[in-house]
């Protein structure tokens, strides 16, 4: 703060001295410790940009879309557990937001979004710009406000970060009226807030967590599903404890990835349709279920009948409608993860569960995760590699498709919150710039982006304001000239016929460069490792790799959608068409064990 | 259905199925700008069935009433009630059918009426203990309140009169205090 010394001001009052709206919203941000702030200005913020004029505790970073703003600060929340806060005007800037909030708010990530509004007495007349954004986002939003007086304001920022924060997080839209931002008050901002019924419950019920305890002291073949919730609680540790206590096999969801190391010999790796096999069939026949912070997604259910039929099942989550939505179980525990798991592993035993064990490592030989490798790049490779280098300290955003599950499948993710990614929406274009809001808030690990062909030109403006803050970025980006996962769903299930999913696609490397970032390109498997040590030691701001990899290759395992394992597909075998390249190998890599066969490309002196 | 009800409606009522009951749940919720739209917004969102919604203040001038009656199996019924509770303006959320409660609704209905068929209007509405709100000479409108079946059971009555309007309040509930029998 460089404007002060008002008498009897402090940084949570303006003593005597009246604020402008304007001046209240900065003054309560930096009572919220909010450290960075992604925004676009515009005629309805005017005021509020003037206001941040002189400011220097809160960063403010001009992305060049809003979207980009809104998926920065999802990264950005992501990566540190604080609330990302969005700050935009009226009209487009408002609905620019919208996927971003949507996003959050399916994969519950705590944002803040304040939005510019038409003065009061202009709304409802078709203004300039106007947009009625808390119409717009009322289903996407945890919680929004319009704010109608200037005396509401603190207080209605005081709620907005704890409910976004609180429970089980999510987006909280205030839409701030320029009319009021004007107006006059003091500035008082309220240490606590008590909201009527809203009070997340944190400590599960005592008795409950009895009967999961005795349901799990009494398991022969327990599997714990970790979900992102696990994360959000930051009880990584508790989940460890309680599944080394056990001898209990792991798995995890897509967000729950980085919950457990997957080099631990009870990791089984990411579940549903495009998990391990193993860990399918783990679940498939467990006697014991036990799913913490995971919500019973449809890609990891498949057939919600036939999912882990037969097992009994404990679910923890601390939002009480998640629970029994789509799964019935028999033990739910509303409650915190890391309270309940502390609770929990006072109460169970270690459990006899050598068999069932081998029964899955058994499964781990036969089923391992494939690829066939050669010559030409497979994203497969890449992202192996890139595990194999940075040895899993690297957060790693993902964007939507083939890559991501590949990715999901072959970093071998072992610390919370390094794998980001857009989960319950699937939103394309989230990696750049939610990688860019990672490193905002980030600066001990490296920070990778890794998007397709496809998603990498969805918010590839980005590019610019990475530049601008030279920004430590990794940009990968795995070209396969299709949007791959659609185009593998049009030739598994659609007879081959590929409607409109190929991609003629600009020059990465030089568009890359036009932005003023340094760029390479692989294209053959040779040239990977030199690559990717080249970019990861790159220390000068961002760097790009484009990686030229093959056109139509597949993820497998796959269970299609609304299947079970009976259905689930596994890699193919070698070349069955006989059409393999000589050359060709298939790699294999399990979880929880060393891997089987590593390969040792030869340096390319050029590369 | 009248059709402002059957607006509220997001799925057609599909074959009856046995597990699917009505309830009648009451809300009481803060009276904030958007927090109407933001119940009936969360009914159509998640594609739950709405027979009838009716609103109104109460004791307490900052929190109004909304009586729902809804449809679904005990799993959706669930999921209402936890959506309900999570929205932040809710104040409280009871599902009276778990009670016993006193429930009420008024209709307004303007009925078609020539000199002959007067008279038998007239005696359908004493047996409804309906009154007569409005005459022309080619209508008569009535008013009656009373349970749900009750006011089913005059419209069914009035029908082949030929209804050329009606209004429904929808249904209001409160829970019943008085444990006996009545
Ligand atoms: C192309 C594509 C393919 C996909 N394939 C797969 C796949 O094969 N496998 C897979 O797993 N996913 C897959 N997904 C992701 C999937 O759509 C879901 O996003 C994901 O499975 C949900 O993860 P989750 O169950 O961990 O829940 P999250 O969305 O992470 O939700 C967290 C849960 O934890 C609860 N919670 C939050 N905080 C706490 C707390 N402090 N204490 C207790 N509970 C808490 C929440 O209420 C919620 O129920 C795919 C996505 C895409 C785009
Ligand atoms: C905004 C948006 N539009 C469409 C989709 C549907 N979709 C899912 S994956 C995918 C293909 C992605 O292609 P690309 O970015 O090249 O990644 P790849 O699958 O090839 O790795 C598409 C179009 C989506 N998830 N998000
Ligand atoms: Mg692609």
């Amino acid at each position: 703060m460089t404007r002060q010394a008002h008498e009897g001001e402090s940084p949570a009052s303006s003593g005597g001295r009246l604020m402008t709206g304007a001046e209240i919203f900065v003054r309560s941000l930096i009572a919220e410790n909010v450290e960075v702030l992604f925004g676009y200005p515009g005629g309805a913020t005017i005021g509020v940009y003037d206001a941040l004029h002189d400011i220097s505790d809160i960063k403010h970073v001009l992305t060049r879309h809003e979207q980009g703003a809104t998926h920065a600060a999802e990264g950005y929340a992501k990566a540190t557990g604080k609330p990302g806060v969005v700050l935009v005007t009226s009209g487009p800037g408002a609905t620019n937001t919208v996927t971003g909030i949507a996003d959050a708010m399916m994969d519950s990530i705590p944002l803040v979004v304040f939005t510019g509004q038409v003065p009061l007495r202009l709304i409802g007349n078709d203004a300039f710009q106007e947009a009625d954004i808390v119409g717009i986002t009322r289903p996407i939003t945890k919680h929004n406000y319009l704010v109608r007086d200037v005396r509401e304001l603190a207080q209605t920022i005081k709620e907005a970060f704890y409910i976004a924060t609180s429970g089980r997080p999510g987006p909280v839209l205030v839409d701030l009226p320029k009319d009021v931002m004007a107006q006059k008050t003091h500035f008082e901002y309220p240490g606590s807030v008590t909201l009527q019924n809203y009070n997340p419950i944190l400590e599960g019920n005592v008795r409950q967590i009895k009967k999961a305890a005795d349901m799990i002291n009494a398991a022969s073949r327990p599997v714990l599903y970790v979900g992102g919730g696990t994360i959000l609680s930051n009880a990584a540790a508790e989940l460890t404890a309680l599944a080394r206590k056990l001898g209990c096999p792991v798995t995890t969801t897509l967000h729950g990835l980085g919950s457990f190391p997957e080099n631990d010999p009870l990791a089984m790796g990411m579940l549903g349709m495009h998990g391990t096999w193993y860990s399918n069939m783990a679940v498939h026949f467990c006697d014991v279920l036990i799913a913490v912070g995971a919500r019973f997604d449809d890609r990891v259910t498949g057939n919600v009948d036939a999912f882990a039929a037969e097992a009994k099942k404990i679910h923890i989550d601390i939002d009480p409608s998640a629970i029994s939505k789509n799964v019935k179980v028999d033990v739910p525990i509303v409650g915190d993860v890391k309270s309940v798991l502390t609770a929990l592993l006072e109460l169970v035993n270690p459990l006899e569960t050598k068999d069932w064990l081998k029964t899955i490592e058994a499964w781990k030989d036969e089923h391992p995760l494939r690829y066939r490798n050669g010559e030409e790049i497979r994203a497969q490779y890449v992202i192996q590699k890139l595990g194999e280098i940075t040895e899993g300290n690297a957060i790693v955003v993902t964007d939507v498709g083939q890559h991501q599950m590949w990715a999901a499948q072959f970093f071998n993710f072992s610390h919370p919150r390094t794998h980001i990614t857009s989960g319950g929406l699937g939103t394309m274009g989230f990696s750049l710039p939610a990688a860019m809001g990672a490193v905002f808030g980030r600066r001990d690990l490296p920070v990778i982006s890794i998007s397709g062909d496809g998603g990498f030109q969805m918010n590839s403006q980005e590019m610019a304001t990475i530049v601008q803050h030279r920004l430590p970025i990794k940009i990968f980006v795995i070209n396969n000239g299709f949007l791959g996962m659609v185009r593998q769903w049009q030739e598994l299930f659609w007879r081959r016929r590929y409607s409109h999913v190929e991609l003629a696609n600009p020059d990465f490397v030089r568009l890359a460069e036009a932005y003023g970032c340094t760029a390479y390109r692989a294209t053959r498997t040779e040239e990977v490792e030199v690559v990717l040590r080249k970019a990861m030691a790159h220390t000068d701001g961002p760097v790009f790799v484009e990686f030229v990899v093959a056109k139509e290759d597949n993820v497998y395992p796959m269970i299609p959608a609304g299947q079970t394992v009976n259905e689930m597909i596994d890699t193919p075998d070698p070349a069955p068409d006989g059409k393999q390249p000589a050359g060709d190998r298939i790699e294999t890599v399990e979880k929880g064990k060393a891997r089987k066969v590593s390969v040792h490309a030869p340096v390319p002196s050029n590369a | 259905m009248p059709p402002s009800q059957a607006m509220l409606n997001t799925q057609s009522p599909g074959p009856p199925d046995e597990k699917v009951k009505r309830h009648t749940i009451s809300i009481l919720v803060q009276n904030k700008f958007g927090a109407f739209n933001r119940i009936a917004g969360m009914f159509a969102a998640k594609g739950y069935n709405i027979d009838s919604l009716s609103v109104g203040p109460t004791e307490d001038e900052g929190v109004s009433r909304m009586t729902i009656v809804a449809r679904g199996d005990d799993q959706i019924i669930e999921q209402i009630t936890k959506q309900l509770n999570k929205l932040i303006d809710i104040v409280k959320v009871i599902d009276l059918t778990f009670e016993s409660f006193v429930d009420r609704e008024l209709v307004l209905v303007k009925v078609h009426a020539t000199n002959d068929s007067r008279p038998e209007i007239m005696q359908i509405a004493e047996i409804f203990r309906a009154k007569v709100v409005d005459i022309s000479p080619r209508t008569l409108t009535l008013e009656a309140t009373g349970s749900q079946q009750k006011v089913d059971a005059i419209i069914k009555m009035l029908k082949p009169f030929s209804i050329k309007e009606m209004a429904r309040t929808g249904r209001v509930a409160l829970k019943r205090e008085f444990q006996g029998e009545v």
